[in-house]
């Protein structure tokens, strides 16, 4: 395949955790040793106070990484989850307060029955199963989306983790589930419409902030991203977080999502940490 | 360069050069070409630091670019170009750097729909996007007489944004369709339901037709220069699938090859896509 050459603010080694293929037991490759053991250091290439406030993650990749090894979709994602729960420590403990994951897109319903319900099972799985690791580490769960297309043990699952983190406060972990931007701005101008119509607000009224209030995000304090990492080496947002994204810093990873660890997340920070934020006006 | 997009050269050299670019384009055209093609155009005034010009200067170097591109993206087959020009957040800027960009804009715009310019070689139909309010008089005008004076252009079409965020985009269009919803129930229109009509909830169309980019599809390609990886506010809601492309050449330095590449990214990405569309 010919090999483009990306521009170098997005041009990125292979990760070295491609060449772990053979490493682990149990024929399963998977990317991390031991994640959760200790509390990470922040790595001395980067600035404490520069860290971003809110870091989104479109976690591409999985199918890819299993089908180079020879193994199905749900390998990948079991992967993937892994890698997940490696980023969300990491966060926790280097001061990043809010994280995003897009899990589950509104087109992901076009995928084959089979890895859908695979992947809604795989959802209710790990929320239940992480509510330990969620106390320990601090993490406070939302899920945003359009929650009537999933299952209803999934549903029940995520309401009873979303209440049980409640009070957690080291990390938040916002899970994009059935969700796209499209479709968050949607429900925003609907909630607007209807109380519009019940004459709480008058069309006037209608602006950017009260646009902001609306959004799934508004369950966060800091509901835009500073950093927006995709991996697998894909250049587009793919229908997330569109208002979101507006003054976001982009970054795109070459490593498959179940091959992105602490590394590929130092990079990340470490470019993001050196990119100068206008925001549309002059720095002098 | 010249306003009609093409280079002071036109000796055996442009010729040659000429010649490559019409292979180059013949080469592209195996795969698909993008019907739609925005960039922001990032970096005029570092171009102006680097030259030791003015910060005027750098503008208008920026301005003879955007023709030579013009003129590369419509020969290769793009219908729609959309640039960024002037963001809402720039009117923070200095007084005189916005006064001196709402001077050049009229400048700009006059040049355009002068005779033998790129807008008469290429039948551009020009729109500006935006929350055109809030410029300054004369340039309102001068942009609402360029739209009347090439709106029977019909070959192709180049979408200028000023005075835009996308924030505002949505924020006036959620607007629009809110009316729209509340005069559906004023008149007693909506869906039957349970024996009462029950108005029917604002759709991803509804916002979409009441968008100041309705005119044009979404983009399938986004250049952005200078090396910055953001979107900046440009065109959130219709950038979704778009393509992102991220040279590090400053705007007026930005050439054939930076388009070329963005667009071949854009075909190796495209058969991906259209099989992420069709699982």
């Amino acid at each position: 395949m010919l090999r483009l050459s990306l521009p170098i603010s997005t041009r990125l080694s292979p990760s070295p955790r491609e060449k772990q293929d053979d490493a682990s037991p149990g024929g399963l490759p998977y990317a991390h040793s031991s994640p959760l053991a200790g509390k990470p250091r922040l790595p001395s290439l980067l600035l404490p106070g520069l860290m971003p406030r809110h870091v989104a993650v479109i976690m591409d990749g999985n199918a890819r990484w299993a089908l180079r090894r020879g193994l199905p979709p749900s390998a990948g994602h079991e992967a993937g989850v892994r890698s997940l729960r490696h980023l969300l420590h990491l966060c926790s403990h280097w001061g990043i307060p809010v994280l995003t994951v897009f899990a589950f897109s509104s087109d992901n319903w076009y995928r084959p029955k089979a890895e859908v319900d695979f992947l809604m099972s795989l959802f209710e799985r790990v929320i239940r199963t992480e509510l330990d690791n969620f106390a320990r580490d601090g993490v406070k769960i939302c899920v945003i989306g359009d929650s009537s297309k999933l299952p209803s043990s999934l549903q029940k699952a995520i309401a009873y983790a979303e209440e049980s983190t409640i009070r957690n406060s080291r990390v938040q972990l916002i899970v994009a589930i059935s969700y796209s931007g499209k479709y968050d701005i949607v429900q925003s101008c609907r909630s607007i419409a209807q109380k519009v119509k019940d004459g709480v607000l008058q069309v006037e009224d209608i602006d950017e902030k009260l646009v902001e209030q609306e959004l799934e995000t508004s369950c966060s304090k800091y509901p835009y991203p500073d950093l927006l990492i995709r991996t697998s080496g894909e250049l587009r947002v793919s229908n997330f977080l569109l208002w979101q994204l507006a003054y976001a810093e982009l970054f795109f990873a070459q490593a498959l999502w179940p091959d992105f660890g602490e590394a590929e997340l130092v990079e990340a920070l470490v470019s993001y940490q050196q990119r100068h934020r206008r925001y549309g006006t002059r720095s002098s | 360069m010249n306003v009609d997009g093409t280079s002071y050269d036109q000796g055996l050299y442009g010729s040659l050069c000429e010649s490559m670019r019409k292979c180059i384009f013949k080469v592209l055209s195996v795969g698909p070409i993008p019907v739609h093609v925005a960039f922001i155009m990032d970096g005029n005034r570092r171009y102006a630091m680097k030259h030791r010009l003015s910060e005027g200067d750098g503008h208008k170097a920026g301005f003879m670019n955007l023709c030579h591109i013009l003129r590369h993206c419509y020969d290769m087959g793009v219908k729609y170009v959309t640039v960024y020009a002037f963001s809402i957040d720039n009117f923070k800027r200095r007084p005189e750097e916005v006064q001196g960009l709402m001077e050049l804009m009229v400048e700009s715009i006059t040049k355009l729909l002068e005779a033998e310019s790129i807008v008469e070689k290429y039948g551009i139909r020009l729109y500006f996007i935006g929350n055109l309010k809030l410029l300054h008089k004369d340039v309102r005008e001068t942009a609402e007489k360029a739209m009347k004076v090439t709106a029977d252009n019909k070959r192709v079409v180049l979408l200028v944004c000023v005075a835009y965020t996308s924030w505002d985009e949505m924020a006036n269009s959620m607007d629009k369709s809110c009316e729209e919803k509340l005069d559906e129930v004023r008149k007693g229109g909506g869906i039957q339901g349970n024996g009462e009509v029950i108005p029917r909830g604002v759709r991803v169309e509804d916002i979409e037709r009441n968008m100041y980019m309705s005119v044009a599809p979404e983009p399938d390609v986004m250049i952005r220069t200078s090396g910055e990886t953001r979107l900046s506010n440009f065109l959130l809601w219709q950038t979704g699938k778009t393509a992102l492309h991220c040279p590090r050449a400053l705007w007026p330095d930005l050439g054939l090859w930076d388009v070329v590449w963005g667009v071949v990214n854009y075909q190796r990405s495209y058969s991906y896509l259209r099989d992420q569309l069709h699982k």
